[in-house]
């Protein structure tokens, strides 16, 4: 057994686990904190996507020990006292979600995006967040959701949310 | 009605609070693993599961023999064959159950299922449902008595004598092999369960992820019964569920081992399948062989259409069809077209592949029929010589022709198809497209252009057709308003993402004037919930939503007789507008739904039931019939055969809409899953049985990269039976698109030779198809 001790959230959470154990796992199963998922065994859908220190990755693809001594973001954490997240609000305002197992993992992907390039063009979106799967929306309303959040993270003119449906 | 609504339940989803099915953590719940063949076709010699019952935290090896002592170690399938819970003596497909591991981790069950080793005895597998047809062929259910060969069954409809005559005597006849392949739903959520069965009370808790848990409840009665678990000790929670598109509809072994250890242990049991044992095991879609041939005049007037159909069904058949209808609704095939006379026959084999025939997100066999009629359109076009619009055009079924009778016995309730083809082509401006085609040609440019004007059927069904296992296919809805006006409604339906939260309560807020953010929607419990066969085959708008409509309608009725009370005047001077009731010609006085929600609760008329609620189990009059106009464009790379899907209109139909939104995203993700068949998906078998793409590297699912930004619209032609006039729309997207895009590709191509191209069309196949038909010559010379 090992010790880990990392932030999530803000909070410092400490837990003994065995050397193989995954990251996803001590976050959903130590912590209780299941809003990251797991679709996959080959690090291929990216529903378990987090942020650690400050960098998307697959928790689903790193050992708990691995990410000792990190701070981490998960979806529980995007938002703040003031409220949502930016990309959450996207996220709701566009109907960037269906069944939601994917969201958490593609909203936390969108927001290392936006950080790194503010103002993504369609095709860096599409590409920015080709590591993730969704089998629900068809991904418009992802890229449109991305696309709001980034106008409001940057105090622009909001896009309109209504659907255009000739 | 018509409001883009934003969804209720986007709350917890967005920020992690969603419940699904592995997230539940009972005190003491134990982990279950599970040992899977890794041959297609063996006998079991032994399973020797000492060494891993050596490993501290495994607490049991299950194996058949141990549930053949209860009788679980057989179930039945939806369609009344047989299926192992687990073997006792041979296995039928590569990744089947053979053993359970029981621990108190996830990861020792893990450990315990790589120690237990079976030892088998390989035998020569049949994959190739043709061969499964040789009278030579070895018979693979030697478990059923009497069986001598592979077949499961045969079906046909239509009129085989005329329509034989049409096709000797015609002027023009196409036909064409093809293959629907073997693929899978792959919603991102896999498949799990937690099974706790408390000793005490004789009560199982089945939390599940199930797309129709009364269903479910009812099954696990007529199994387990014998052991003493009847239906009211029996309660199915189906939490939130990450996608189910009709691969959450079967009984897979793993719940049924799930619950027969809880049962035996008295502790909870999860079991979580991985995404590789969803592919490999759990229920397949399609795997449809279709002859398919038309016939009709050298004008272009469509006469008749033929389908010969073999179906593999993997080692038993375990669809999820209504019963009467081992093909599902394969017969809507003769499409959109006014025609009269069609055949279709198909037969069912057996092979060593998993078992399934699932209705993914398509209304049953649906999507492989209008595969093949809007192919053989397409090629009949090619053949008469004309425009495949223009012929779709001088074709169809009237508007005023409504309500249609097919020629294989369904009545096409409405529907408005040379308007919605009008709308595609002018959205994706198709004349234009044709000229610049024809410049392109010229430059050795490849592109293509390709229609799909289909007709789904939908909203299963009216009970004296539709049931599954006897159970008639009506769907539920119960609504009880508060005294203070605020509701709650439970339906016997489960959504998997579709938005029912949001819908259901648009629905009921538009028939009583309630807010829909005061009604709140409850699903998938079966304590709570009215008895209804669940959310698949775009049911639930048609069925449960009329349901929430025609109970409301109930409450109204009520609401006018206690208005009436309280206005002191009679039923008749009272009119409607949504939220009150008012006198005729004094809209001052009036009385709101929450003032006589209200009374009923405290001043209800004499001789009137108190409170204020309403059940109603919708039974339909006849299925809807939603039908889409869809063009894909695309651009091929003449040299390294990448295709890529330039633009894609879809125009559907669903009737009235209730939230827009919703709508459009329904067609946008079944977009999706239209283009990954059409491109992308297959599940591959090699000769010696074994998957070769079995896991989500290799089994490719659509990235937000492949697909195409979808352009979307609609037509409205409302269902004239239905209560609200809406349709369903779910699986029109996925059953309408990949015929475009395979039209869009073999047209891009068509003035090379090729006449057909069998699904997934991917660069490589695209290449062979060139290479011979010699295209690569001459490009050369
Ligand atoms: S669970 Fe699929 S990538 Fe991590
Ligand atoms: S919303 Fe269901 S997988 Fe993305």
């Amino acid at each position: 057994m090992k010790t880990v001790t990392l932030k999530i959230n803000g909070t410092e959470h400490t837990a003994e686990v065995s050397p193989r154990t995954l990251l996803v796992h001590l976050i959903r199963e130590n912590f209780s904190m299941t809003g990251t998922h797991i679709g996959c065994d080959t690090s291929s859908c990216g529903a378990c996507t987090i942020l650690i220190d400050g960098k998307s990755a697959k928790s689903c693809t790193i050992l708990a020990v691995q990410a000792d001594g990190t701070e981490i973001i998960t979806v529980e954490g995007l938002a703040t006292a003031e409220g949502l997240h930016p990309i959450q609000e996207g996220f709701h305002l566009n109907h960037a979600l269906h069944c939601g197992f994917c969201t958490a993992g593609v909203m936390l992907r969108a927001v290392e995006l936006l950080e790194k390039n503010p103002n993504p063009t369609e095709e860096e979106i599409r590409w920015g967040i080709s590591g993730n799967l969704c089998r629900c929306t068809g991904y418009n309303n992802i890229v449109k959701a991305i696309q709001w959040a980034s106008a409001k993270m940057q105090g622009k003119e909001l896009p309109s949310t209504e659907p255009v449906f000739v | 009605m018509g409001h883009s609504k934003k969804r209720k339940e986007d709350a917890r989803f967005i920020q992690g609070k969603g419940n699904y099915v592995d997230d539940v953590k009972l005190p003491g719940m134990l982990y279950m693993d599970i040992v899977r063949s890794p041959y297609a076709y063996a006998k079991i010699k032994s399973i020797d599961s000492s060494k891993a019952l050596e490993i501290p935290g495994v607490v049991a090896v299950v194996t058949g023999k141990d549930l053949e002592k209860y009788n679980l170690h057989w179930m039945p399938t939806l369609m009344s064959d047989t299926q192992m819970v687990l073997p006792t003596d041979t296995v039928m497909y590569q990744a089947q159950e053979v053993a359970a591991v029981i621990a108190t981790d996830r990861y020792i069950a893990r450990d315990g299922k790589e120690a237990v080793i079976v030892e088998y005895e390989t035998m020569k597998p049949l994959m190739d449902p043709f061969d499964a047809l040789d009278p030579e062929a070895p018979v693979l259910r030697s478990d059923k008595e009497g069986k001598t060969d592979n077949h499961i069954w045969h079906w046909e409809v239509g009129d085989k004598e005329k329509t034989d005559d049409i096709f000797s005597n015609a002027d023009i006849t196409v036909k064409q092999q093809m293959h629907i392949p073997r693929i899978h739903v792959a919603s991102i959520e896999t498949c799990g369960c937690v099974a706790s069965y408390d000793k005490v009370e004789n009560h199982l808790t089945m939390y599940m992820t199930t797309q129709a848990p009364h269903a479910i409840r009812t099954v696990i009665a007529l199994v387990a019964g014998h052991v003493g678990l009847t239906e009211e000790k029996i309660r199915v929670i189906s939490p939130d569920i990450g996608g189910g598109f009709g691969g959450k509809v079967p009984v897979y072994p793993g719940y049924v081992i799930a619950i027969a250890v809880s049962f035996l242990t008295g502790s909870p049991i999860k079991w979580i399948e991985d995404r590789s044992e969803n592919l490999q095991a759990d229920s397949f879609a399609r795997d449809y062989h279709i002859t398919a041939e038309m016939a009709g005049t050298s004008d272009g007037k469509i006469q008749a259409t033929r389908f010969k159909v073999l179906a593999d069904h993997g080692y038993t058949d375990a669809s999820a069809n209504p019963s009467k209808f081992p093909t599902g609704l394969f017969s809507i095939g003769t499409g959109s077209y006014d025609y009269g006379a069609a055949y279709m026959e198909a037969d069912a084999v057996y092979t060593n592949k998993p078992p399934g025939g699932v209705a993914y997100r398509c209304s049953f066999r649906v999507t492989e029929a209008v595969h093949a009629i809007e192919r053989m359109t397409d090629m009949f076009a090619k053949k008469a010589g004309k425009d495949p619009a223009q012929l779709r055009m001088e074709n169809f079924i009237k508007k005023e022709d409504f309500p249609w009778a097919s020629p294989t016995g369904w009545s096409y309730d409405s529907g408005d198809y040379h308007a919605g083809l009008k709308l595609a082509m002018d959205t994706v401006g198709y004349d234009e497209l044709r000229i610049e085609q024809a410049q392109l040609r010229k430059e050795g440019k490849l592109m293509g252009i390709g229609i799909s004007t289909f007709t789904e059927v939908v909203g299963a069904g009216p009970s004296k057709d539709f049931d599954i296992l006897g159970i008639k296919m009506f769907d539920s809805a119960e609504i009880r308003v508060h005294p203070t006006g605020k509701a709650i409604a439970r339906f016997g339906t489960k959504s998997q993402g579709q938005g029912h939260e949001t819908t259901y309560a648009q629905i009921i807020a538009e028939e009583l004037g309630i807010p829909m953010e005061h009604i709140q929607i409850e699903e998938g419990d079966t304590d709570t919930a009215p008895y209804g066969l669940g959310t698949y085959a775009s049911r639930s708008t048609p069925t449960a939503g009329a349901a929430a409509a025609m109970a409301a309608r109930k409450l109204r009725d009520k609401a006018k007789k206690i208005a009436a009370h309280l206005l002191e005047v009679s039923e008749q001077d009272l009119e409607w507008e949504p939220g009150k009731f008012f006198v005729k010609g004094a809209p001052e006085k009036v009385k709101t739904i929450q003032e006589i929600v209200f009374a009923a609760y405290t001043n209800h008329p004499e001789g009137m039931e108190g409170g204020f609620e309403a059940t109603h189990y919708y039974d339909p009059p006849n299925l809807t019939f939603p039908s889409g106009a869809y063009i894909c464009v695309v651009d091929v790379d003449p040299e390294t055969c990448d295709i890529k899907v330039r633009r894609f209109v879809a125009i559907d139909d669903c009737g009235n809409i209730i939230n827009p939104m919703i709508v459009q995203g329904q067609v946008h993700g079944g977009l999706t899953q239209g283009i990954a068949p059409a491109m992308y998906e297959e599940l591959i078998y090699d000769e010696a049985g074994n998957i070769l793409n079995g896991t989500f590297m290799d089994y490719l699912v659509p990235t937000a990269v492949e697909s195409p930004n979808w352009e979307t619209g609609h037509t409205v032609t409302p269902a004239p039976h239905h209560p609200i006039g809406a349709k369903g729309v779910g699986e029109s997207p996925t059953v309408g698109a990949p015929p475009a895009i395979v039209n869009a590709i073999v047209d891009a191509v068509a003035h090379l030779g090729i006449k057909h191209l069998e699904i997934p069309v991917t660069p490589f196949k695209l290449y062979k198809e060139l290479k011979a038909v010699g295209y690569f010559n001459q490009q050369e010379a």
